[in-house]
């Protein structure tokens, strides 16, 4: 068994020369089946030791590398979807008492809620301490009055085709808010802005971003990528396979 | 002198302009072509998932993906349509072989002067086909790994993210380091276009792999057997080596 894994890395020596290319090849996939097994832990480590230099990176240059502590733009139209501060509404419907569409001022005027928590997305990448402040899920959904028979969010975003699910539990968590602001700054469009939901406790798809409205709803409907597979209840390392710390 | 110069080719050409030599044949330069076209929508659609800006820019990520995902997925086809070219079959056994000429030429500042009877690839070119070779199979693994993530374990995936990331980054410097070097070269382009390459080219660039071609011209000329090629194309060439380092010039 050894003698023929030698014999195929060396090759036969039969005046043709060395199988380089063979060897190349070879070596590239024990490599490559190395890598998968003990990648994880050496891209944590380089990670870490790239962390203090891709957050503080005035240049841009190290987002070019493949480290996993910087945000990711996902988004799943064509158009990055826009819409003015002064255009911005909100509106909150269905099994409620009391309908309501908000401005900006609107928003800005509420109670506002500080949270500095970590982004993780499924596909792997986190970015940790994001400063967030915004109003509190459960303080629209209060002013609302939610009917008895409602069970559920549904949450949509102005970019057309987004929609995203919550239980009516999950969306009074002190931890869910729909952020104005991201370190301290209007959240940006390419973040989201002005307004997006975050969703502390749970993977990054349920942060809808370009946040268009809230209808409240019996049952959970499940949202964009859930109907592609994903996990309905999103909870960061008890869902989709994962077990990411949580945030 | 110049009738049966294309004849000298593994799978014999249609037309042979003056002192040009057969290099590659329609399937070698097909399948050259579509692992460019495939290995390019990858990395483009690689670079619409991956840099910010630009997946601003474009977003669709879902499509994107599953562009990404199927044109690597297809990058092994062409490979292995290629395998039913008897043609294509000997350059991979001559991309994979390092002769002793390969090993000198690596050590020579004058690599470049036709002075190192070097085959029909160089030993740089030789690398590069087996990274490229054991690239597409690596991104491939890890593709399937990531695309389809819900049988494997954490570790995994993430150890897949991890090479596939940096395989990604290394595919690029190798790829535009290809690109540099055939912009710099036209006659190799022209290669690779048309098949043929000028005999001086040759003599130049792969001596020992010109040699050959013109001993069999010659051969065809005087005994009208072309094709004929008992000791197989390897080891011709090594003979052919070691005659051409004699007088390499020996047909002017």
């Amino acid at each position: 068994m050894l003698l023929v894994a030698v014999g195929v890395l060396i090759g036969p020596v039969d005046g043709k020369g060395a199988p380089v290319g063979r060897r190349v090849i070879l070596g590239m996939i024990v490599a490559g089946a190395a890598g998968v097994v003990f990648g994880g832990r050496i891209q944590s480590a380089v990670n870490s030791a790239l962390a203090p230099l891709t957050q503080n990176d005035p240049t841009g240059l190290t987002s070019l590398l493949p480290t996993g502590g910087q945000f990711r733009y996902y988004s799943v139209t064509d158009d990055q979807p826009h819409r003015s501060d002064t255009a911005y509404r909100l509106t909150v419907g269905g099994l409620v008492e009391h309908p309501a569409t908000y401005t900006l001022a609107a928003l800005r005027a509420l109670p506002q809620t500080q949270l500095t928590k970590d982004f993780q997305c499924v596909t792997g990448w986190r970015v940790e301490d994001v400063p967030w402040s915004g109003v509190r899920l459960s303080t629209l959904l209060d002013a609302a009055k939610v009917r008895p028979a409602a069970h559920a969010l549904v949450l949509r975003s102005f970019d057309g085709t987004y929609a995203e699910s919550l239980t009516l539990d999950q969306a009074r968590r002190p931890d869910v808010m729909v952020a104005l602001q991201m370190y301290g700054k209007p959240v940006t469009r390419a973040h989201g802005g002005p307004v997006r939901l975050y969703v502390a406790p749970m993977y990054g798809y349920k942060s809808l971003k370009w946040l268009d409205s809230i209808e409240i709803v019996p049952e959970v409907v499940p949202g964009y990528w859930e109907r592609l597979g994903y996990d309905i209840d999103a909870w960061i390392g008890r869902s989709n396979g994962r077990d990411d710390e949580p945030a | 002198m110049t009738s049966t110069r294309g004849s000298a080719g593994p799978m014999g050409a249609t037309m042979s302009p003056p002192d040009a030599v057969q290099r590659f044949t329609r399937a070698q330069r097909w399948v050259h072509r579509a692992v460019a076209v495939l290995m390019g929508i990858c990395l483009l659609t690689a670079a619409m998932l991956y840099f910010g800006p630009l997946a601003v820019a474009v977003g669709r990520r879902h499509v994107i993906a599953t562009i990404h995902l199927y044109a690597g997925l297809a990058l092994p086809v062409p490979v292995l349509a290629g395998l039913l070219s008897g043609a294509f079959r000997t350059d991979l056994q001559l991309l994979n072989r390092f002769a002793a000429a390969d090993w000198e030429w690596l050590r020579r500042k004058d690599r470049r002067q036709g002075r190192v009877p070097i085959g029909k690839y160089n030993p740089g070119q030789k690398v590069n086909a087996a990274f490229v070779g054991g690239a597409i199979l690596v991104m491939m693994g890890t593709g399937v790994v990531l695309g389809w993530p819900n049988p494997w374990p954490l570790q995994y995936r993430q150890g897949a993210t991890f090479v596939h990331d940096w395989l990604a980054a290394a595919i690029v410097v190798m790829t535009t380091g290809h690109i540099v070097f055939a912009l710099r070269d036209p006659q190799a382009r022209l290669g690779l276009r048309t098949g043929f390459v000028p005999l001086d080219w040759a003599r130049r660039e792969h001596p020992s792999w010109a040699a050959r071609y013109e001993s069999s011209a010659r051969l065809s000329r005087s005994q009208t057997a072309p094709g004929s090629d008992p000791a197989g194309p390897g080891s011709q060439e090594i003979s052919n080596n070691r005659k051409e380092r004699a007088s390499p010039t020996s047909t002017e």
